[in-house]
């Protein structure tokens, strides 16, 4: 992966480890932010119960994920500076302002609202505390604004000069932050974090269907993930597709390495759908490929050339095995989510959506499915830039801090074990909370006692029955 | 020394407001788990968390604003200050990590388990406590720049005078977390935080008095920032208003008024803070990168000036909400099984 364990390598290394840790839980806690507000706008419209229960139930998985979304993202936000200060000085001008939004825009939304959202049912009244949810699901949402866009701005420049001192300074606000792929990218992403939560709400329900059929909670979350899954679905699907044209167009290198396309076709190039990249000899050894595909889907001509990375000079190609294995896996998961969603859609219309065994072991099969198909898309698309961090401008070898090894390697097996002792332990009580189905009567996340201890007397009991039936 | 309000003036004061706010609100939440070995029975631990439970994340948020915003309007700063400060930064964001998941994590387990999260908790607070102020003393002591980069080696940041900055830190966090626990709670944990409060005053006075003693001897030109005429006159007010404050303190610790002791100490913390500003002003990193120098272009700071004029005192409304909402004393869990 690495020529080297240098500094860079090292520092490469850390960044990609702990953004892998930490994009999971923004990608989860974005689409169960939306999710939540959906239930409780759900619940203060019809009065069902089973909706407040389900609300209780997905707040608690909630709060632990963000928790760990919070840590986990308190540590990037320094990284830039502490691993890639060359970075920082070049495009702190431009990046950074998009940065400050968003934790301005974002983090104090969400921050400030969620302490109501998880400890002030009962503290606030119904209304307000719907409002919390709101702006906790809006700020997760803010938040992908600006970030997509900073990263987006590292995929596609614009807007921009270049100072005396080598820094990136702003020329046009609007034409940086609505950079070329930007539109793509957030619509991709949003999407992808929706589908993902889906998969994770579905695997769920399909858990405690199998076990029992009639709980009501799980009958009712199943059915919701399953309509985001078969709607959301092929949606997705087409949003990648533009994605991928868009990046055709703007950075065409790392669509060859998607593509697997060392060499340049004149006329019309195959789809390769597997085969063993080598990037030493510069070409995809056993490939199994469909003639003219590739043309197809990129050019919508069979004939259409398209040029490989023959036409690019050796020392910019991304590694391409990466990029390539990476994409075929986003993909495949991608298609796999929208049969669930079809096979869903076939239970639903012959009325058993909550008896099928071979739907539900699907679901619960793909629970996991949306982190690995985020994972791998972001793979694709952070190590197709390579070897540049910011796209054709500066490169990822001259953006790094001057450190020593020692000190990256340090803070490398730091990062690992911490993460893996913590993270693991936050997903076993996530686990734990889901392997109790939804009651009737949830409670919602201990901590504020006053309020919880108001909860049950029968004054409040009262009133919260009033406000549900 | 005369200060001009151009932008990047402007910035330095956001950035030092963003920065005290986080010192603020997270000192106290910091110091809680800082003093949390000194409360062993569970349901006072119960009661400690609970206190701050609803407003951790929004207090920690001023900590990426401080950082995304010195990367955004000090770029150079950025740049040259993390790389100097590597080890204590990984430091602090790891014990972050820990205390913050503790938050969740404490409630969610058996007693053994829940023990080793409340270590985690403890040792994360105090770890991250100790890193700031490391990181803080080893700011102010100088740091090796050559052309737009840090110079220096990854061990720079330690000496004696870094230590007694990072172990002051720590003794006034944990100041902060007693006199917050006087105000938030009542019965035998209330009393227990006022005779800690107590004990903590003195070695908060004692830190700052070590502090501002080793300071002029780092450069010269803090003690002329100090001690000539005339910045005597903005100067000398500072020592002495600490002495007010700190009787203030004492009495309304003798006195057991519930509220007074915290946000005096927090007067205090303003005061040291400002006492920080004086030295190191108009330098962002002391003795080799003004503020000026290390500005991003003006097209950057005025674009973000907008964002904060409107949604600084927007944020600081519904953050005073949210604090208002879990306002007075926490309960603790008698009676309710």
């Amino acid at each position: 992966m690495f020529e080297s364990w240098d500094a860079v390598g090292l520092a490469r290394a850390q960044f990609a480890f702990t953004m892998s840790f930490h994009i999971v839980f923004p990608a989860f806690s974005i689409g169960l932010a939306s999710y939540l507000a959906v239930l409780e706008a759900l619940w203060l419209w019809t009065g069902r119960e089973v909706f407040i229960n389900l609300f209780n139930y997905w707040l608690k998985i909630f709060a632990v994920a963000f928790g760990m979304g919070v840590v986990s993202g308190i540590v990037m936000s320094y990284q830039f500076g502490t691993n890639w200060s060359v970075f920082s000085d070049k495009t702190g001008p431009v990046i950074g302002p998009l940065m400050a939004y968003e934790v301005l825009t974002a983090f104090f939304l969400e921050a400030g609202f969620l302490g109501v959202m998880l400890f002030g049912l009962e503290r606030v009244g119904h209304r307000l505390h719907f409002l919390a949810t709101l702006m906790v699901a809006i700020g997760t949402l803010i938040s992908a604004f600006w970030i997509l866009s900073a990263n987006s701005w590292m995929q596609t420049p614009a807007g921009y000069a270049v100072n005396a001192d080598g820094q990136f300074v702003p020329a046009d606000w609007l034409k940086l932050i609505f950079n070329p792929s930007f539109p793509y990218r957030i619509v991709h992403m949003v999407l992808a974090a929706y589908l993902t939560t889906a998969l994770v709400v579905s695997a769920v329900g399909a858990f405690h269907l199998w076990r029992d059929s009639h709980q009501a909670g799980a009958r009712v979350m199943f059915s919701m993930a399953m309509w985001m899954a078969t709607l959301v679905g092929p949606i997705q699907i087409l949003a990648g597709d533009q994605h991928g044209l868009n990046t055709l167009e703007h950075q065409p290198a790392k669509v060859m390495a998607m593509e697997g396309h060392y060499q340049s076709h004149n006329d019309g190039a195959p789809l390769i759908l597997f085969g063993l990249p080598d990037q030493q000899a510069g070409q995809v050894r056993y490939p199994i490929e469909i003639p003219k595909l590739s043309s197809l889907i990129l050019k919508h001509a069979l004939d259409a050339p398209l040029k490989g990375l023959d036409t690019v000079p050796r020392q910019d190609w991304p590694p391409v095995p990466i990029t390539f294995w990476s994409f075929r896996i986003m993909v495949g998961l991608g298609f796999l989510i929208f049969g669930l969603g079809l096979l869903s859609l076939w239970e639903r219309w012959r009325g058993r959506l909550y008896e099928s065994r071979l739907l539900h072991a699907f679901a619960v099969a793909m629970g996991p499915a949306g982190f690995v198909a985020v994972l791998a898309g972001w793979i694709t698309t952070e190590t197709g830039r390579q070897p540049f961090t910011v796209y054709g401008l500066l490169r990822t070898a001259d953006a790094a801090s001057p450190l020593a090894a020692p000190a990256v390697s340090s803070s490398l097996i730091a990062f690992v074990v911490v993460y893996f002792i913590v993270f693991a332990a936050g997903v076993t009580y996530i686990l734990r909370l889901m392997a109790h189905p939804p009651l009737h009567g949830e409670q919602g996340p201990p901590g504020d006692i006053p309020a919880r201890a108001a909860g049950i007397t029968p004054a409040v009991a009262a009133v919260t029955k009033g406000e549900t039936e | 020394m005369s200060v001009s309000f151009d932008v990047a003036t402007i910035w330095a004061f956001i950035i030092a407001f963003a920065v005290f706010v986080y010192v603020v609100m997270d000192g106290f939440d910091l110091g809680l788990g800082i003093l949390f070995p000194l409360f062993p029975e569970k349901s006072d631990r119960d009661v400690i968390m609970n206190s701050v439970a609803p407003v951790w994340d929004g207090n920690e948020t001023w900590l990426v604003l401080g950082g995304g915003g010195l990367m955004a309007a000090f770029p150079l700063a950025y740049s040259v200050l993390m790389p100097a400060l590597y080890t204590p930064i990984i430091a602090m964001l790891i014990g972050l990590v820990f205390r913050g998941v503790a938050f969740e994590f404490r409630w969610r387990t058996t007693q053994v388990e829940r023990n080793r999260w409340d270590l985690a908790f403890a040792g994360g607070s105090s770890v991250a406590a100790l890193a700031q102020g490391i990181a803080l003393g080893a700011i102010l002591q100088g740091i090796h720049v050559e052309g737009r980069h840090y110079a220096g080696g990854w061990w720079d940041w330690l000496t004696p005078f870094t230590v007694l900055t990072g172990v002051s830190l720590v003794a006034g966090y944990a100041l902060l977390g007693a006199t917050w626990l006087v105000m938030k709670t009542e019965g035998g944990l209330r009393d227990k935080a006022y005779r800690l409060s107590w004990l903590l005053l003195f070695a908060m006075l004692g830190a700052i008095g070590a502090v501002s003693i080793a300071t002029p001897f780092l450069h010269v030109q803090y003690a002329q920032r100090w001690f000539t005429w005339p910045n005597l006159i903005l100067t000398a007010p500072v020592p002495i208003a600490v002495a007010a404050v700190t009787i203030m303190l004492l009495r309304s610790l003798a006195a057991r008024q519930d509220y007074r002791p915290f946000f005096l100490s927090l007067a205090l913390f303003a005061l040291s803070y400002a006492g920080l500003g004086i030295s190191m002003y108009p330098y962002i990193v002391p003795q080799s990168i003004t503020i000026w120098q290390a500005a991003s272009p003006e097209r950057s700071q005025i674009f973000m000036l907008f964002g904060v004029a409107v949604l600084v005192p927007l944020i600081l409304g519904y953050t005073a909400w949210a604090y208002w909402v879990f306002r007075g004393k926490v309960k603790p869990e008698s009676g309710y099984h």
